[in-house]
């Protein structure tokens, strides 16, 4: 359902390819967008990659998200204190949970970067801490179908600003947050004041979630 | 769901995006969440944070893409399965330890009221259901460590707040208080914590060991 041109200024149009992946070129996109960063070219290229496993189990956009987040995975779980041949068979697992739960993804409430990182982090607490993973519930037995063109764009855009905003903290910090997230600070030693900049892309999420509740009733 | 008003903190979500929670806590981070859409929201802020983590992260090593083909042919390992909230009190997160909802609790009696209930978790923490009757009150106590006590029916008032269900206290080393479940209905909560209790009358330090808690 594209909805999105309507509500916003002209500057914008709603990048259709993200709803209808399967009818639309980067090429034709990219004549669409105005002031769109590579990065986020290549984080909505993602979604639509996803969408297109969903959608048509396109192995080709399969191979396109591998490239990109395979060797990123295996990295973060050695990292994690997993040996190369675990680290081997865990990354494979994650990218083939990725294939059969594309149609859970959601792109907006998380870029496909926070989703493969969710997927490796639950794969990295079954096969190496071998604990059970309990999870919230989910709203619904899966997103919308077509996700709106406009929240899918401001999302992405949101996630893009975070980077952005993780890159300028001082070093020191940066590495604080980068080891509790591979894993190697404790529940206790991460601490309440973590003074990231988290207030904008909360607030997106949660219009995703009102929007999600609303389409519910 | 609005009238939550304690809520989890960074740390908490933080760690739970991170994958560093011991399981009794993550258990009662997820039934929070399954309640809370704020918080539902907040973690995944933190998640986004870990997803900009990977993108950033050094890469060395190729990961088999045929291999990775083969294994999806043969299918998922186990069903996708997606936990909807089911009716009852427990969302399915709670649902999944206790063996079912309320009526599933194999509840035992600890004194002046009180019943609980362990949940079997990983031993870096515990959890347990707790049942108080309306109006009596909870031994006063102080903590080692993190105690996390999450209201599921019925509510708690101490000297210094009132906990209402979906509300979530969080009390640490420092903490000493003595909740008093409001009349009315009886309190039913999820309570968490990562060291024994300490109770402050002697009888209840001895028995302590008994009722493990």
């Amino acid at each position: 359902m594209l909805t999105a041109g309507t509500s916003f200024d002209d500057s914008y149009v709603a990048p259709a390819g993200v709803c209808t992946p399967v009818c639309c070129t980067l090429e034709a996109r990219k004549g669409r967008y105005r002031k769109v960063s590579t990065k986020e070219q290549e984080d909505l290229r993602l979604v639509e990659c996803v969408l297109l496993i969903r959608d048509a189990q396109d192995k080709a956009a399969f191979a396109e998200v591998f490239r990109r987040f395979a060797p990123r995975v295996k990295a973060y779980l050695i990292k994690s204190g997993s040996d190369a041949s675990m680290a081997e068979e865990c990354a494979q697992d994650v990218m083939a949970t990725l294939w059969h739960k594309a149609h859970l993804f959601d792109p907006t409430r998380a870029s496909v970067s926070t989703w493969v990182f969710t997927i490796a982090r639950n794969r990295r607490i079954d096969m190496i801490r071998k604990q059970r993973r309990p999870e919230p519930d989910e709203l619904t037995w899966g997103p919308e179908p077509e996700p709106n063109a406009a929240d899918v764009m401001e999302l992405q855009q949101e996630s893009n600003r975070l980077v952005q905003a993780l890159s300028e903290l001082p070093d020191k910090q940066r590495d604080l947050i980068q080891k509790a997230y591979f894993g190697d600070l404790t529940h206790s030693e991460i601490a309440d004041e973590t003074g990231l900049p988290l207030g904008t892309i909360k607030s997106r999420i949660r219009l995703a979630l009102e929007k999600l509740r609303h389409a519910m009733k | 769901m609005s009238k939550i008003k304690h809520h989890l903190n960074d740390a908490l979500l933080m760690s739970y995006a991170a994958g560093s929670l011991p399981e009794a806590f993550g258990l009662v981070v997820a039934t929070h969440i399954s309640m809370c859409d704020d918080c539902r929201a907040r973690l995944g802020a933190f998640e986004a944070v870990g997803g900009a983590m990977l993108d950033d992260v050094a890469t060395s090593q190729d990961v088999d893409l045929k291999a990775t083909l083969a294994l999806i042919e043969k299918g998922p390992k186990a069903p996708i399965r997606v936990d909807v909230t089911k009716l009852g009190l427990f969302p399915s997160a709670l649902q999944d330890y206790v063996g079912g909802d309320l009526d599933a609790v194999k509840w035992r009696a600890v004194g002046m009221g009180v019943r609980q209930a362990i949940l079997p978790t990983s031993k870096d923490a515990s959890v347990r259901l707790l049942h108080i009757p309306a109006g009596c009150a909870v031994p006063d106590h102080g903590h080692r460590g993190t105690e996390l006590t999450l209201v599921l029916q019925g509510a708690f008032k101490d000297e210094f707040d009132r906990f209402g269900p979906g509300d979530l206290e969080i009390a640490t080393e420092e903490d000493v208080h003595t909740p008093v479940a409001e009349e009315g209905v009886d309190c039913i909560c999820l309570a968490a914590t990562d060291a024994p209790l300490k109770f402050r009358g002697l009888v209840q330090r001895i028995a302590q060991p008994f009722l493990r808690i």
